[in-house]
């Protein structure tokens, strides 16, 4: 890697003087603190850079185009977007475009969507990119161009670019980018660049192939699971039983003398078996007994806690949103329907166990994890190894999975390994920590469970004019760090879907009563609108009903000021065949549709019931809008993926508990959605000019109310509780 | 204890417990990593690896129960199913997290080496117990597809 003269750096320093507050100037001016060493240390094996203009790019002599991607790539094709958005604006050659995650540095790397904090999350990794990456790819195209002009000592404005090569079309010369880089490197940043008018994108809204595919298809791909250093150990960790339980005292001579344990070491999370293998690990850690000290333990059943859940919904609670006087409309309506809903804890079960590697020393802290909270898992592993934030330095890589799990305040996982590699002496031995499958279904930080109550009012015409919603279950945000976001007593976690519901009702109350559980809970795919978009979407289907109404058209009709959530819903029931006329005896169609992250889905979804009341879902029409659709094959595939997923829970996943104790262990009682149980998917994107939303998680949220308003087409019984009954289930 | 067997195509000996799952000596003992450990309990199929042929959980299969028998895993596929496959899975982009596909990759190879052109039902039954909890179930379904008709031509 060549430094950058002094003049490009004093350049951008003027540069970021003068548009300090735009986050491209931060990156660029920071950017080459990011060429000290820890940079260094962090650098992938890979063609070395002649021109790295700023955090986000590097070209190197060869052509190949690497971007830094702040963002862990997990499945949702945040690598690509990224790679697409900031290639676009550089005029890269796709064949030559490759990606590098970033490190752990948050000046450079912040999610403008969380302020100063670097981290993947909320759907967020495009919306908050895009024109940052935009500007980064256009002012590394500006000063190729530059480069080229200076060279040919011709105008830039003579000059084009197509797929990294530079034309000068008046004397047939032409230079690609690596013959260029060098060059550029000495030129100063410019300080503004014109962006690509959208009609001359090549690579935006085209099919940009994954870059992690090839990789992901072979079993080359890297997950911290592959991490293999010198001398590394494996670590299993024995957790309490019971939520909120501690270690008493704990005998460890028969995990000792299991053939490759190494120590067996005390943390404040249980006791850690660490050994020279994982079946070394795990035998020992099934060899070791441990003593629990439960006595503020969680002790309740979720049936219990249940119970609890539905008198509170009778007693006052904390307002979201108050329009007008529901409670009045609804007493004086001519027709009132009520109904409610139970959702279940769900654990995230990503396909790859939660694991992280420490490195330990006296002065240093290196991590490799697919880590998607990079600034608080630094400051948190710090914690624990008793050294300054900047002392940890974190490899991002690929994550198998995680729908929110591996983004907690608390940073368990990571914490965990740094404590057992600082119990272990901290001398510089890799460690890496393994959760099993049963230790993930057993972990917490589950989605919360939630209890909600819904009442509605017609008026003599059949309108609705009262709506009100309460909702009973635990805080995410509060007692962390994200507690400032709560206001009022209102989590906005706990109620965003139902406190936006988009439709056009004169009255309407949301409420929030918020439990204290020792059960600890996360944001799960989609968050807030996992549950209320359901009791939504359920709810309005019911309200139709009772109105006398079509389901599609009741719903358009409330949602004329929406345009943008009309249009979906509209494309999706076009698609879908909806006024076709009547689906054949035993089967049913039903809609739902909802915004999360400011992308708007709807979908219809086609069952089959058979006479013993079991269900399949044959079809999923999903419409989506998300903005300028920058990769629409990544989009279509978080919508089936999103559905399937959404699909899995509403019909299968359960946390509960027996007295404290999870009953679930493995994905034979924590069921998710199999080959079998996918349906057919029709994806529809529509065509559009908006800056882009994100597509990972808003694909979840309407796939169970659309099924449960197919299944009460089918068949005219309505589901209130998840999972769906066991009767419905293949 | 020693234990003898063909891994990918190469006689190998692996020292290890002869108890040890099959999964975690060929990651940490012969040191392949595209195979996943996904479950331990046979219940998720991140695992597969052929033994003799057949599509195997080895997050379950004792080391001991390969001796003398051919082993293969994601990094040894060599067949022409196994090309199509992989082919295939390029061309319609199945992967997500990409973490479930080895044991994807290995379970759709055994059906195509054993069926050469699976309705949807045989897919279920073949597909069934390769769970993928980012759902590119539609995909891995085409694809299966896409790579028997490409053998075929
Ligand atoms: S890890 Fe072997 S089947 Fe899941
Ligand atoms: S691609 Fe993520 S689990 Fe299958």
């Amino acid at each position: 890697m060549i430094r950058p003269s002094p003049a490009a750096a004093s350049s951008t320093r003027r540069d970021f003087l003068k548009t300090a507050g735009s986050a491209t100037a931060v990156a660029l001016t920071i950017g080459f603190e990011w060429l000290g060493p820890p940079r260094r240390a962090m650098a992938a094996v890979g063609s070395p850079a002649v021109f790295a203009p700023n955090a986000f790019l590097r070209v190197g002599a060869d052509g190949s185009v690497t971007v830094i991607a702040k963002h862990v790539e997990m499945g949702q094709g945040a690598h690509t977007g990224i790679a697409t958005v900031l290639a676009e604006e550089l005029d890269a050659d796709w064949k030559q475009v490759r990606v590098e995650s970033a490190p752990a540095n948050a000046k450079l790397y912040a999610n403008l969507a969380f302020g100063t904090m670097q981290g993947t999350g909320g759907s967020s990794a495009m919306a908050n990119s895009w024109s940052q990456l935009r500007e980064a790819g256009a002012k590394g195209r500006a000063m190729l161009l530059a480069a080229a002009a200076q060279e040919w000592k011709v105008p830039v404005s003579d000059l084009t670019v197509d797929k990294g090569v530079v034309y000068h079309a008046g004397s047939k010369r032409q230079a690609a980018f690596g013959a260029l880089a060098s060059r550029a490197a000495a030129l100063p940043v410019p300080d503004n660049v014109t962006l690509k008018d959208p009609q001359d994108f090549k690579l935006i809204g085209h099919q940009c192939p994954r870059l992690d595919v090839p990789s992901k298809v072979d079993g080359s791909a890297q997950f911290t699971l592959d991490v293999a250093l010198p001398g590394m150990l494996v670590a299993l960790l024995k957790r309490p039983p019971l939520f909120g339980a501690t270690v008493k005292s704990f005998d460890p001579n028969a995990a000792s003398a299991v053939p490759g344990v190494v120590k067996v070491v005390q943390v404040p999370r249980g006791v850690a078996v660490v050994a020279k293998s994982f079946w070394a690990a795990k035998q020992g850690r099934d060899a070791l007994s441990v003593d629990w000290d439960d006595s503020h333990a969680e002790k309740r059943s979720t049936s219990q806690m249940m119970n609890e859940y539905r008198q509170l919904a009778e007693r006052p609670a904390a307002s979201a949103l108050k329009v007008g006087d529901a409670a009045a409309a609804i007493k004086s309506a001519t027709h009132t329907v009520a109904a409610s809903y139970e959702f279940p804890y769900l654990a995230h079960a990503p396909m790859e166990p939660l694991d992280a590697v420490v490195k330990l020393t006296a002065g240093s802290c290196e991590i490799w994890a697919g880590d998607q909270f990079q600034t608080v898992d630094q400051g948190n592993a710090a914690k624990a190894a008793g050294l300054e934030p900047q002392q940890v330095s974190i490899h991002t890589l690929f994550a198998g999975g995680s729908f929110g799990r591996r983004a907690n305040v608390g940073s368990d996982y990571i914490v965990e390994a740094v404590s057992i590699a600082k119990a272990y002496g901290a001398d510089g031995t890799p460690i890496k920590l393994q959760w099993t499958r049963e230790d993930d279904i057993h972990g917490g930080l589950y989605r919360p469970m939630y209890f909600h109550k819904l009442e509605a009012g017609l008026n003599e015409r059949k309108e609705l004019v009262g709506w009100r919603h309460v909702i009973v279950g635990q805080s995410i945000m509060a007692g962390g760090l994200f507690e400032v976001m709560v206001k009022d007593g209102i989590d906005p976690t706990s109620v965003e879907g139902a406190s936006t519901i988009a439709y056009k009702i004169p009255n309407i109350d949301v409420e929030l009563s918020t439990t204290k559980n020792a059960v600890p809970v996360l944001w799960w795919r989609v968050v807030g609108s996992s549950h209320t978009t359901f009791a939504v979407e359920a709810f309005i289907d019911e309200v139709a009903h009772a109105a006398g109404k079509d389901p599609f058209a009741f719903r358009r009709d409330l949602l004329e000021h929406e345009p943008r959530m009309k249009a979906v819903l509209e494309l999706a029931a076009d698609k879908a065949g909806w006024n076709n006329g009547p689906m054949p005896k035993g089967k049913g169609r039903g809609i739902a549709v909802g915004e999360a992250f400011k992308t708007f889905v709807a979908q219809v979804a086609e069952v089959s019931v058979d006479d013993r009341g079991r269900v399949t879902v044959d079809r999923v029409v999903c419409a989506v809008d998300c903005g300028i659709p920058i990769n629409p094959d990544v989009i279509a595939a978080q919508m089936e993926g999103g559905i399937g997923f959404g699909l899995g829970a509403v019909m299968y996943s359960a946390i509960t508990l027996q007295d404290g104790r999870v009953e679930q262990d493995n994905f034979n009682s924590y069921r998710v959605l199999r080959m079998n149980e996918m349906p057919k998917i029709e994806v529809h994107i529509i065509p559009s000019g908006e800056a882009p939303t994100g597509v990972g998680e808003p694909g979840v949220a309407p796939i169970g109310p659309a099924v449960a308003n197919a299944i009460f087409a089918a068949t005219g019984t309505r589901v209130h509780v998840l999972p769906f009954p066991k009767s419905n289930q293949v | 204890m020693s234990t003898s067997f063909e891994l990918n195509g190469v006689s190998t000996t692996l020292d290890a417990d002869p108890a040890m799952p099959l999964l975690w000596a060929i990651r940490e003992v012969a040191g392949l990593h595209g195979t996943k450990f996904g479950c331990g309990m046979a219940l998720c199929g991140a695992c597969t690896v052929h033994v003799s042929g057949k599509p195997v959980r080895s997050c379950v299969m004792p080391l001991s129960a390969v001796a003398g028998k051919q082993v293969t895993t994601i990094e040894g596929l060599q067949s022409k199913q196994a090309k199509a496959v992989q082919e295939a899975w390029i061309l319609l982009q199945v992967p997500q997290c990409g973490y479930c596909q080895s044991g994807q990759v290995m379970s759709a190879t055994a059906l195509l080496e054993s069926n050469a052109e699976p309705t949807d039902a045989d897919i279920d039954g073949a597909m069934s117990g390769n769970i993928c909890r980012c759902a590119t179930y539609t995909r891995i379904r085409a694809a299966i597809h896409a790579a028997a008709q490409s053998i075929k031509a």
